[in-house]
């Protein structure tokens, strides 16, 4: 099992999701985050003050899936998220050790 | 390259104010006009003006030499119903203006401020706005429009007025003379009401509740009333009629907003910065909020200043005129000042601009024709935005919503630039022994005008200062000002009322 981190643009979100739902992936959990890597912020301009914003809101993928998804969740990502500019986002693979389903204590892959 | 631009508005504004100066000159010249003159000049006077209801009366005389017994009765039954009709017209006018003066402060005032604010002070700072909605209606009831507006001294009126005594349906002729002197009290309420919310945004985000109550019982006691009683009170120091120097100040440039916006320096001054500024960054929560407030702000302002004219006839649709121009060509001075030094017109330099431009029209609005309310609303424009985007910054004073900025120094331009354009044409409010318009502002051949605006503002620029800093010094002594340094961070809303504005996830 390998969770898959992916931090993308907000305007990617709807595209990335229909990707990834195309592939079969089952469940994910989607939340609003603000972050900063090397796009640089904005900065506005209130009255003649100027403000940097320097973290900039994204949107944070994480589903755990089966080691046969991760190659075609990732290549899906890519395809949909990718404009070739700064800002695009990140993905983060990493091993998980279990997984327990709460309603029935399943465990493992099938609890996924 | 700066330079070469800022030489060429330069001259631009000399060639515009050459243009207004030839548009009037030869305006007087034109029989037509004069005849225009005539019609105006059969119209009610300036906000208080002495000229109301005489026409009626004029004419009687005539009538009974030449028509005597039942016939004279008949004139006079008739007479009496045109006044009840003109009474009943002006009093609906005056109604409706009295609710949307009100609308103004709520929600108008209190949404403009409250998204300027970050948001754990968004309650905070409305609830100022529409507490005193509340604590000046009662002080108002009481002694409030009595120091105004009862007869007095030169310098503040009288208590014949005390807890409303006398103040009913029967119109009260030095004010208003067709409309009850119940509806003239209520539209007034509604001036002493928006001034001190005024003065909040100066303070915003870091006064204790308690102080800001106390603070504002007392500054109407020391500041609005003395003033509005100089320049609006009949015997008053600065009355338009009759006082020492009759001052032009229609709907409240040194009333409402030379009162409010210098005092709102004093109090930014006297209070010290908030936490952090200017390191921190202290961004409105919400310019959509505030994007709201400014408009009703603009719809309100018919209400102030047409509504100042205190009937509804010709001169409510001049001032009326006057607002809305004074406020389009204030949008785009301070969107235009805004797009060349930054490269984008922002939506708040935009609905600023509106309030800068309202601001300065208000004391000309039933003064001036549509020429002279376009290029005072540009210059204020083009004034708030170097005292908020430019001076502020460099003096490093913490006017946190600008109230100085806009009310304060846009109040002073309009206030003066009334004594330049005031005309006869528009309101013969000068008449000599034969009844003859007189010429009014600097332009209309009357250079005294603008010394007796100078002196005007002078006055309404100290009583401000000395009576703010009064109020300020009790209340620190008896409340203290200030809420504790972990109270502001915590923000007004939690400290200050127990509540939050925002709770999303409820």
């Amino acid at each position: 099992m390998t969770k898959v981190e992916a931090i993308i643009r907000p305007s990617s979100f709807e595209a990335v999701k229909s990707a990834l739902h195309e592939i079969g992936v089952e469940g994910m959990t989607v939340s609003d985050v603000r972050g900063h890597g090397r796009q640089k912020g904005h900065t506005e301009v209130y009255r003649g003050r100027e403000y940097a914003v320097d973290l900039l809101p994204k949107i944070k993928i994480e589903m755990v899936l089966p080691d046969t998804l991760v190659e075609a969740s990732v290549r899906a990502i890519l395809d949909a998220a990718k404009t070739g500019k700064i800002g695009d986002g990140k993905i983060f693979l990493s091993r998980v050790d279990d997984a327990i389903r709460i309603r029935n204590e399943e465990k493992g892959e099938p609890a996924l | 390259m700066a330079r070469r631009k800022s030489v060429r508005v330069v001259l631009g504004l000399v060639t515009l104010l050459f243009f207004f100066r030839g548009v009037s000159l030869a305006a007087s010249s034109r029989p037509a006009v004069a005849a225009v003159r005539e019609v105006w000049s059969s119209d009610p006077g300036g906000v208080h003006g002495p000229e109301r209801s005489r026409r009626a009366t004029d004419l009687r005389p005539a009538v009974q030499a030449s028509a005597p017994g039942p016939v004279d009765r008949e004139v006079a039954a008739l007479e009496e119903q045109v006044a009840a009709a003109r009474s009943a017209g002006d009093n609906s006018w005056m109604l409706v203006c009295c609710a949307l003066v009100l609308l103004m402060t709520g929600p108008g005032l209190a949404l403009f401020y409250g998204g300027l604010v970050r948001k754990k002070n968004v309650l905070g700072t409305m609830m100022q706005s529409f507490t005193l909605m509340a604590l000046v209606t009662v002080l108002w009831a009481l002694f409030g429009y009595s120091l105004c507006f009862a007869p007095g001294s030169r310098f503040l009126g009288g208590l014949s007025y005390l807890f409303l005594h006398g103040v009913g349906a029967a119109p009260n002729p030095a004010y208003a003379a067709t409309i009850p002197q119940q509806t003239f009290m209520l539209f007034q309420l509604m001036f002493a009401i928006i001034t001190p919310a005024l003065i909040t945004g100066a303070f915003a985000e870091r006064m204790k509740f308690s102080a800001m109550a106390l603070f504002m019982i007392l500054w109407t006691i020391v500041v609005y009333d003395p003033l509005a009683h100089m320049v609006w009170g009949a015997g008053g120091f600065l009355n338009a009629s009759g006082g020492r120097f009759p001052t032009l100040d229609f709907a409240g440039g040194t009333v409402v907003h030379i009162s409010s916006g210098v005092s709102a320096l004093v109090c930014a001054l006297y209070l010290g910065k908030r936490l952090g500024y200017p390191k921190e960054a202290t961004p409105p929560h919400s310019v959509v909020l505030s994007f709201i407030g400014a408009c009703l702000l603009w719809v309100g302002w018919f209400g102030f200043n047409a509504g100042s004219a205190l009937a509804a006839g010709s001169l409510a649709s001049s001032a009326f005129l006057a607002t809305q121009f004074g406020a389009a060509a204030g949008v785009m001075g301070w969107a235009a000042a805004e797009w060349m030094r930054n490269g984008k017109p922002s939506a708040l330099g935009a609905i600023s601009g509106a309030v800068a431009g309202l601001v300065a029209i208000t004391p000309a609005s039933g003064f001036v024709g549509p020429m002279p309310s376009l290029l005072i609303g540009l210059v204020a424009g083009l004034v708030g935005y170097t005292m908020v985007a430019l001076v502020k910054s460099r003096l490093g004073y913490d006017d946190s919503l600008d109230a100085f900025g806009v009310h304060g120094m846009c109040g002073t331009a309009g206030a003066l630039l009334t004594g330049i354009f005031a005309s006869s044409a528009v309101n013969p409010i000068y008449k000599d022994a034969a009844g003859r318009a007189l010429g009014v502002g600097l332009i209309d051949g009357n250079p005294h005008q603008l010394l007796n605006q100078v002196v005007a503002v002078g006055i309404s620029w100290g009583l401000a200062i000395v009576g703010s800093l009064f109020a300020l010094k009790i209340v620190d002594l008896v409340v203290g000002l200030r809420v504790p340094a972990d109270q502001e961070v915590q923000g007004l809303d939690l400290s200050q009322h127990g509540e939050e504005g925002y709770n999303l996830e409820a």
